[in-house]
């Protein structure tokens, strides 16, 4: 790991910690983000954690550059990773169906899977949250297997329903709320992933651990969803 | 009754403030006043707290009705702006009297106005900011993250005030006529030697695609040489280039990360001024070093102590 510490505006410095995606490098990242939040104190405005990444801004009328920089080498000397995994676990009961999901049955014509297959193959492992983005909540997972990976769509559609849940390259993410987004989509959860009302705002955060359930038609409206076909894309 | 009416409003007037922070790691954007500095003289001007939540008027179409006499203050664009048709300069307080009638027509010089209200407007804050982003459904009036519309009350909660005036000389230059100052960033060494030159020598124009999220320039294509980005922060201001070359500068209501190579970040300063430029005006971008846009900044801040 060669870090490398980058201007990228008048308030803002770029810590670069790793060139590539990587599971193993969340609990490391998690353990830089802490370090700095102590280091920095009152003088951080905000931390951005992304894959490889910590985008660190911090108070203009409390820290010179020279000492921003100075903390941040502070705040990743002798750096450990996060030991025993980090972050929460979760499980996001899935409702796995080409009405939700349409493009559950692209996937499979791709891979050669059936649709079962790609059902079990994409609920089958836990996923590490690598950033949140896109719109409040929206966390970016992975790593998919490489027989799921699938290209974003050509023409993004214009609304996707809550709690819809997609893949892209190999991340995996379920939307927070309605909106427009390009990924494939192959099911829908229940869960409400963003309120401001609730404590900590967002049900996943960096460094989480998700796993996505399979649940019948029936459990995912008892559980509160939505089953609002989305049309299929042209 | 108190307060004020609003008898007609178009989706780009917003309650504002100066944004939400510390929750930039969840995906939540910045948003809040995209002219800092208006906001900052036009709360000056009623000696509020410089990032009490005003009205961000953005091209006109604003009409409000006086529910009580009030003492309010105006800053930023010249939208136009009369109360019961006498004409109204920004850079002031001024008084109303129930009943009157304030009206923003539409754009005379600059593109965005502040109005501001004794203590700043009423509103229950959403995460910390009253600051409206639509797209994200945070903040404004109900907290819902919608614009201004017919039918709803601005109220306040301070006393009258003791206004305070501003002097010719004080008024910012918040016109484009100077380039505005670009902190370089990262990846600037991997554009091709004709784009950096082209990007800091070349006129470009705003185009219509402009809004709170960002505002695409129109010029000479800008090549990026260097390898693929993974996805990271992104400040506010940032310049980034996507495939097709024509840059777009990121403003409030930006994305919080993003893959998109960067020329650098404008300067505070630089970004007010890039919130008044309206669809076709011409602009120029200039590098500063980080340390002297710090200074810069600092000085500018001292103005309001």
């Amino acid at each position: 790991m060669k870090i490398r510490i980058e201007i990228v505006a008048v308030d803002c410095l770029m810590v670069r910690l790793f060139d590539t995606i990587d599971e193993a490098h969340m609990p490391w990242l998690l353990a830089a983000s802490r370090r700095l939040h102590e280091c920095f104190g009152q003088g951080l405005i905000d931390l951005v954690p992304s894959y490889t990444t910590l985008m660190v801004h911090y108070d203009l009328r409390q820290l010179q550059v020279s000492k921003a920089r100075g903390l941040i080498a502070q705040a990743l000397d002798n750096l450990q990773p996060d030991a025993g995994g980090s972050g929460r676990s979760h499980s996001l009961p899935t409702w796995y169906d080409p009405c939700v999901g349409p493009e559950l049955k692209l996937l499979a014509h791709r891979s050669g899977l059936s649709i079962n297959e790609v059902i079990e193959r994409h609920s089958g492992h836990e996923y590490q949250v690598f950033a949140l983005g896109f719109v409040p909540g929206f966390a970016f997972m992975g790593l998919v297997e490489e027989i799921l990976a699938s290209p974003r769509l050509n023409t993004p559609r214009k609304r996707v329903a809550a709690g819809s849940v997609g893949i892209a390259e190999r991340q995996t993410a379920a939307y927070p709320q309605a909106s427009p987004g390009g990924w494939n989509l192959i099911g829908r959860t229940p869960v409400r992933l963003f309120d401001h009302a609730l404590d900590g705002y967002s049900l996943l955060q960096p460094g989480d651990r998700v796993r996505f359930e399979a649940v019948s038609h029936d459990e995912f409206i008892r559980l509160g969803g939505d089953d609002t076909p989305l049309e299929a894309h042209p | 009754m108190s307060g004020l009416l609003v008898e007609r409003s178009t989706p780009l007037i917003l309650l504002q403030d100066s944004g939400r922070f510390g929750i930039r790691q969840l995906g939540v954007t910045q948003g809040g006043s995209t002219d800092w500095i208006s906001m900052f003289w036009a709360n000056w001007l009623l000696g509020n707290p410089l990032e009490a939540a005003v009205i961000e008027i953005t091209l006109g179409g604003l009409s409000l009705i006086a529910q009580q006499d009030a003492c309010l203050a105006l800053a930023g664009a010249d939208l136009g702006a009369s109360l019961d048709g006498q004409p109204l300069q920004p850079w002031r307080s001024f008084l109303v009297r129930r009943g009157q009638r304030l009206v923003f027509s539409q754009p005379v010089q600059g593109a965005r106005a502040y109005l501001a209200a004794p203590g700043g407007f009423d509103a229950t804050p959403v995460m910390g900011s009253k600051a409206t982003v639509c797209r994200e459904g945070l903040g404004g009036l109900d907290g819902s993250g919608r614009a201004l519309t017919a039918g709803d009350r601005l109220g306040w909660s301070a006393p009258p005030p003791a206004p305070r005036e501003l002097e010719a000389t004080q008024i910012p230059d918040l016109s484009s006529a100077k380039p505005l100052e670009t902190v370089l960033g990262a990846q600037i060494a991997d554009f091709a030697g004709q784009s950096l030159f082209d990007a800091f020598n070349s006129p470009w124009q705003v185009d219509s695609r402009a809004d709170r999220m960002g505002v695409r320039l129109l010029g000479p294509a800008l090549h990026y040489q260097g390898t693929a980005l993974i996805s990271e922060g992104i400040p506010l201001g940032a310049i980034q280039v996507p495939p097709d070359g024509q840059p777009i500068i990121l403003l409030n209501d930006r994305q919080t990360i993003g893959g998109y190579p960067r020329l650098g970040a404008l300067t505070p300063r630089s970004l007010a001024r890039l919130a008044q430029c309206l669809p076709g005006a011409e602009l120029r971008l200039s590098p500063v070093v980080q340390e002297v846009a710090h200074g810069q900044h600092l000085r500018m801040l001292a103005q309001w102590h």
